[in-house]
């Protein structure tokens, strides 16, 4: 299909390869090898979208990743995604684009409407204008500004893709492909250093894909392509496009992104989208190169308008004219090469240029073709809506600041060129220190903090004779720092064209009386007149006058403008750029996706899942399941078409009457050996260990130091020095951290050691009245009776060749039995509990149930035990011991702590016995008096009771040890709800203990 | 991300290691009678210093040894590890 402005040859597309898309509801082509941005230059469109703020009309104004307007809404194979570049998206078939922040279209924006009320949206006008009244902010000024200020539109969906992860280590991480790059990652390579060579474009070379230059005796381009392969063909060398480091961070870590599928036309099955890089460099070179600095005129944003570097890179890479009548202004050598190669495809341009003359060979050569130049003149405004059609110039006075005459030029499009800004965000990013050079304009690395160095154009080496030689040496010399081989490369001869100087004068004046915009920022639409309203305003800071007029924060981040708006704050201050300083350069610099940043743990591979050995045969027995932590256990056992309430009460009902069985494989367990093992546990714990029979079991409280209860479990004598400790499942990981910490750092006298055995063994809780019948026929040779197997006893027990660990522990309150196997005989034991257990009525029981037994037995749990309750809180005080120290005790003298109307547990039930109490519910005196009303405490655990066959909750309250009959209320403004209660014991069920020791 | 070396494993990456804080803080002999300003002294305050600092660190996804790391605070720039029982 014909592509109007496409020439017929030259450029590194396919023209063989046609690729149709769609923009806007219309069907376009290109080729493979073109960017969104060349097809849809290769048709004559420029305006791709609206800005932010005014809705003027934008078009394409680079070919990188600094273009700051090209940002449209992408669908693919029914995925969206917003804000996307079309300088940085390769076309494929099947995509579709559509202008952003416009309504109802790009061509008829409502928004434009701002554009002629733009002197009342001056800098800080959302700050000074939305601000009152206050109510206004939430339900009209928000809602309207996000509207109209919004970019793309989010995704609904999942992300489809998959996104992955890779660390890497080397020696040299060669970050960008220009000649420098290449230079000195062949050295290194030769000299036998481990190097990656990343490139961010789709393409290797950077600037030698488009400059007529030799290097030894091949043109530039070919150079790269030699050398890619030779450096490709190494086995310590790997070689990376589209990849892009976005950030450097501490100890030479960086992270790159790199592009893998969606360039593809036929991705094979689970291609990654995006992968993400860490690598950890020895030395980092930053070859980044350079971008070129727009000139600031007035509406110098009208589609059509470029930056002149581009345009060459559109004509040279994709075979693509920009325009066909342009004019080309610069301050400076370099774009004098963009108007030659129009040249030499028969299209005539006219150069302004700011200067009064230049010598440089380019220069001549301009002349010497015919190319019309007008030394010591700028533009003065332009015009063409929706693309630029002509432009005012005018012969610059002496002073600079107006115009000797001016007449209008009919044109097509804008070439233009303000000298050039080298990337130093990386090498910023790892605290390299810039220096200001003033020769150049240009903020340049000077201190490096880390191991990198920064070579060619990104280091103002701006020829590529420079560029090559500085490449070679330093990847010699950094490489031979590592690797000693010292086998270095003789630097190819090379040849360029001749550029020498710009001008400094890079901002124009204004026509007479006239009030045009002269566009700094172009995606945040910050022009001169908002800098200068800032500074008269008072800011100073460069930080300040960036958050007040949104310079430089849009999603380019000021590639293209920073250093313009540094430039001009200098000038209002009389100050120079160095003494107003840079803004921060903050990763990442261009935009990465969220995808790319999480990778794959997402959904459940978050994190890792653990599942108990009897994990098989909860899912056969329809099992429902909760998240506890990591775990995966059993919330209840689903039975015909019960509820979870209802089955809940089955299975503790069950266990009340016959015999239960609940996997507590989560439960954490800590083995700790060693002859002062009970000295220990006697400090960690509250209560005393030291004298704990072998063979019996002791409920421990530990407190962090602080004093807070930190958790709560069993301990087991197994041997004169070795102990079993349990924990809770949430805080297993926690308090092995905390025991490794006093035997390693503060008590490593003590001979003790500790290791987790959490997946050792498998854990089976059997409770209630029948489980001591259920153990005896499991173990019928051994003595299980109350006098033989008291309560808090531990025996080892043999089941065919099992050997089973049996407590007499209870979390339930009942009569019961912990059983613990090695992991692999789990199930084996489970099936046989389960099958022994038939006629005695055994059921298993979840998670729910559990919480049910343990809530009306008033035994506290996490939900209590959170962090900001003390023993005493608990009612553990009994627990304290005040015969030794121990860990935390000292700071329970503190006075808060011995206050005597202090928070306590206690329990509630509601007066009607029918209202359950939201967890979390507040405990009010007055359910009627107005806010803030006065809190007593918070519910902390509810339940069915079904010894009762009514709601019961556990509560957390100012003075709950004298609150005992008291009605108060629960409210829970979050379901609106309020529930006369009475305050009563947290023992509700068996409040002697009877059961436990039956 | 830091890189950090186990006195034990060697050099691995930050993500393996929890932080522990100040490590030339000493925790109160047991039983021993101390005022309630040195106690808070000890679980509550902490300096903040821009520099060097001796800090402890668990190499909790490894082999959950606790050491010293002697690390400048303001450039991250890592002078030393050791084992506990060393000093720099």
């Amino acid at each position: 299909m014909h592509q109007e402005f496409r020439i017929s040859s030259g450029g590194f597309i396919d023209r063989s390869k046609e690729i149709s898309f769609i923009f806007n509801g219309k069907k376009y082509y290109g080729y493979r090898g073109d960017t969104l941005a060349s097809a849809l230059l290769a048709n004559g469109i420029h305006l791709i979208g609206r800005s932010f703020k005014y809705h003027r009309p934008r078009g394409i104004f680079a070919a990188g990743v600094e273009d700051a307007n090209g940002k449209v809404q992408l669908y693919k194979d029914n995925i969206t995604e917003p804000n996307v570049n079309v300088t940085e998206v390769e076309l494929v078939e099947g995509l579709r684009i559509e202008s952003q922040n416009c309504w109802p279209s790009v061509d008829f924006d409502v928004g434009g409407i701002n554009n002629f009320f733009s002197r009342f949206f001056p800098a800080g006008f959302y700050y000074k204008t939305f601000m009152w009244p206050k109510s206004f902010w939430y339900h009209v000024y928000e809602p309207f500004i996000r509207k109209a200020a919004g970019m793309g539109k989010a995704p609904l969906d999942p992300d489809p893709d998959r996104y992955e992860h890779q660390y890497e280590h080397c020696d040299i991480l060669v970050v960008g492909s220009g000649p420098s790059g290449i230079a000195s990652a062949l050295s290194a390579a030769k000299n036998g250093a481990r190097v990656i060579l990343a490139e961010d474009k789709s393409r290797f070379g950077g600037s030698l894909l488009t400059d007529n230059v030799t290097i030894g005796n091949k043109n530039g381009d070919e150079w790269v392509e030699d050398s890619i392969a030779e450096l490709e063909s190494m086995p310590n060398v790997t070689v990376r496009k589209r990849s892009q480091v976005f950030g450097y961070y501490d100890h030479n870590m960086l992270v790159m992104f790199e592009r893998c599928k969606d360039h593809l036309k036929n991705p094979a099955p689970y291609t990654p989208r995006q992968r993400l890089w860490y690598i950890r460099a020895k030395h980092v070179i930053i070859s980044t190169g350079s971008i070129e600095r727009p000139l600031i005129f007035a509406n110098n944003d009208r589609p059509g308008i470029m930056l002149a570097n581009s345009a060459r890179e559109y004509l040279k890479v994709y075979g693509v004219l920009t325009g066909k009548n342009p004019i080309v202004f610069t301050n400076n050598d370099t774009a004098y090469e963009t108007a030659i190669e129009f040249k030499a495809k028969g299209i005539n341009t006219i150069i302004l240029d700011t200067r009064k003359s230049s010598n440089a060979g380019v220069v001549q050569e301009a002349k010497n073709l015919g190319i019309e130049i007008k030394f010591n003149h700028g533009i003065a405004n332009t015009s063409g809506y929706k693309k630029v059609n002509s432009a005012t110039i005018g012969e610059l006075n002496n002073t600079k600041d107006g115009y000797k005459n001016l007449q209008t030029l009919p044109c097509d499009s804008i070439f233009v060129s303000g000298n050039w800004t080298p990337t130093v965000h990386l090498a910023s990013q790892s605290g390299n220190k810039l220096k200001y050079e003033v020769e150049t304009d240009t903020f340049l690395p000077h201190q490096s903090r880390q191991k990198e160095t920064v070579i060619g154009s990104a280091n103002g080496s701006f020829t590529l004779k420079e560029s090559l030689a500085d490449g070679f040496k330093k990847g010699f010399q950094i490489s031979d720092e590592i690797t000693k081989n010292s086998k270095e490369l003789s630097v190819p001869l090379s040849y360029e064209k001749d550029f020498r100087s710009h001008d400094k004068f890079w901002c124009m004046p204004l026509p007479n009386n006239k009030n045009h915009k002269r566009f700094v920022d172009f995606q945040n639409d910050v022009a001169v007149s908002d800098i200068q309203l800032a500074v008269r305003e008072g800011f100073r800071s460069i930080e300040h006058v960036k958050r007040y007029t949104t310079l430089g924060m849009a999603t380019d981040q000021g590639k293209t403008s920073n250093l313009n708006g540094l430039q001009l704050v200098s000038d209002l201050e009389k100050k120079i750029v160095p003494e107003v300083g840079h803004t921060t350069f903050r990763p990442p610099y261009t935009s990465v996706t969220i995808g790319t940043l999480i990778g794959r743990e997402v959904g459940k591979n978050y994190q890792a899942t653990r599942k108990s050995p009897m994990h098989e045969w909860h899912e056969k027995n329809n099992a429902v399941f909760v998240d506890a932590g990591l775990w995966l256990r059993p919330r209840y056992y689903n039975r015909g078409e019960e509820t979870l309430h209802e089955a809940s009460i089955r299975e503790a009902l069950n266990v009340r009457q016959n015999v239960g069985i609940c996997d507590v494989t989560s439960l954490g367990k800590i083995d700790i050996k060693g002859k002062d093992s009970a000295e220990f546990l006697n400090r960690v714990y509250t209560n005393a260990f030291l004298k704990l029979p072998v063979g019996k079991a002791r409920y421990g409280v530990m407190l962090r130091e602080d004093g807070m209860v930190f958790d709560d479990g069993t301990t087991t004598r197994i041997s004169e020095n070795h102990f079993h400790m349990t924990t809770t499942t949430a805080q297993a990981a926690n308090v092995l951290s905390h025991l490794e910490y006093y035997l390693q750092v503060v008590w490593p006298e003590l001979d003790v050691n500790v290791v987790s055995t959490t997946e050792q063994w498998a854990g089976m809780a059997i409770a209630g009245p029948n489980s001591r019948a259920l153990l005896k026929k499991l173990f019928p040779h051994d003595d299980v009776s109350n006098e033989g197997f008291p309560f808090m006893g531990f025996k080892e027990f043999k089941f065919k060749n099992i050997t089973a660990r049996v407590f007499r522990i209870s979390f339930s309150g009942e009569l019961a039995f912990e059983v613990n196997v090695m992991s692999d005989y789990g199930e084996e034991m489970w099936n046989e509990i389960m099958l022994l257990g038939e006629d005695l009525g055994i059921q298993p029981y979840g998670t729910e149930a559990l919480s049910t037994l343990r809530i009306e037995m008033g035994h506290v749990a996490g939900s209590e035990i959170d962090g900001r309750t003390i023993a005493y809180d608990l009612s553990l005080e009994g627990m304290l011991s005040q015969k030794k120290d121990f860990i935390g005790k000292r700071s329970l003298t503190r006075k808060a702590f011995a206050e005597k109307d202090r928070e306590k547990i206690v329990g509630v039930v509601p007066l009607d016995k029918k209202t359950s109490i939201p967890e979390g519910s507040y405990l009010v005196e007055n359910a009627k008096a107005s806010f803030p009303n006065p809190k007593l405490g918070h519910v902390s655990a509810s339940c069915w009771s079904v010894e009762y066959d009514n709601p019961f909750s556990l509560a957390i309250i100012k003075d709950g040890k004298n609150r005992k009959g008291e009605k108060l209320f629960a409210v829970s403004p979050l379901k609106n709800i309020v529930i006369p209660v009475e305050i009563i014991s947290q023992h509700y069920v068996d409040p002697e203990g009877k059961r436990v020791r039956s | 991300m830091l890189e950090i070396k186990c006195p034990y494993c060697g050099n691995r990456s930050q993500n393996e290691f929890a932080y522990g804080g100040d490590a030339t803080v000493k925790r109160p002999e047991l039983n021993s009678v101390i005022s309630d300003q040195e106690w808070d002294e000890f679980v509550y305050y902490r300096k903040n210093p821009r520099g060097n600092h001796l800090e402890l660190w668990h190499h909790v996804s490894g082999c959950r040894q606790w050491f010293k790391v002697f690390r400048n605070t303001a450039t991250h720039e890592i002078i030393q590890t050791m084992e506990m029982k060393e000093n720099p």
